[in-house]
């Protein structure tokens, strides 16, 4: 299901909104995966506060969301563009993929309290279709 | 059986009190037209689903929107009883529309974020694990007749 034009240019625009509260939108998103699917938990073991206050998971959040704007800039190749990214979950990280799935499900729903006016269903395809390919790009190098 | 919490029990009742079930069930299923656009197979006899704009403006798919969120309603109605309660539904979906268990759950996802967008910061996470919890339920239990 690839990226046509429009949806890239779609998810340039709508991702310029979320570019000054990339904190905000990814800890709510990080904070809200840990809640709704506790399994998510097991990758954390190693922070003491896993609620959307904690520092880690604050400072965590923005990584996460401004990883994402950066492939937003890449979206004409993400392969190429998240190569690196992809070495450090394959190889280092080993995150099983399937997390992508729900992470990007929490980052929708996150978007849509937000923006509840802009993140129309038209945005929504365009963005679910981003991040399937940006989790697509992700594992790449998994095997 | 599934077991729920008072808080869990709460938080469905609160919800499926106070929201506008043609609003909401309008908006979740012309997102899922959308957004999943192959969940259309099952749409043909609808009118006008030629993009996004018409669908959204469709007023059968409206309708059967609405029929959809009330199609939840046996479920929160009778939480300790949801697999006997589905069980007409999924051979319905099962035997006469022939519907691919996995649109269950798609519908779901498009159902959570039209509930996250009309509600706010009120869906916060706790809420939304709830949502979730329940909808899985409801999804499984729709599967069930399924063979």
């Amino acid at each position: 299901m690839s990226l046509t034009d429009r949806d890239k240019a779609t998810v340039r625009s709508f991702w310029a909104k979320v570019a000054g509260n990339t904190e905000a939108v990814g800890t709510n998103a990080l904070s809200r995966m840990l809640t709704v699917y506790p399994q998510t938990k097991t990758y954390f073991a190693h922070w003491k506060d896993l609620g959307p206050k904690s520092v880690n998971v604050r400072k965590h959040g923005k990584t996460v969301v401004d990883g994402i704007g950066e492939a937003v800039m890449k979206i004409d190749d993400l392969q190429k563009g998240l190569l690196t990214l992809s070495e450090l979950h394959a190889f280092k990280l080993r995150v099983d993929p399937t997390n992508f799935k729900i992470l990007n499900h929490c980052i929708l729903v996150v978007l849509a309290i937000t923006f509840p006016a802009e993140f129309t269903p038209e945005a929504h395809v365009a963005v679910d279709k981003f991040l399937a390919a940006l989790a697509l790009a992700l594992s790449d190098k998994y095997r | 059986m599934v077991e729920w919490t008072d808080f869990e029990r709460q938080t469905i009742a609160d919800i499926f009190g106070k929201i506008d079930y043609e609003t909401v069930g309008a908006a979740a299923l012309s997102r899922c037209l959308i957004v999943y656009p192959w969940t259309q197979r099952y749409f043909g006899n609808f009118g006008n689903l030629y993009n996004a704009s018409a669908i959204k403006i469709n007023p059968m798919i409206a309708k059967h929107g609405t029929t959809i969120v009330h199609g939840l309603d046996r479920a929160w109605k009778n939480l300790d009883n949801i697999k006997e309660a589905y069980t007409e539904l999924s051979i319905l979906h099962s035997e006469t529309i022939h519907v691919d268990p996995d649109n269950f759950r798609l519908f779901s996802d498009c159902l959570t974020i039209t509930l996250a967008a009309q509600m706010g910061a009120e869906f916060n996470a706790d809420v939304q694990a709830v949502v979730q919890k329940f909808l899985t339920v409801v999804v499984n239990a729709l599967g069930k007749q399924y063979h």
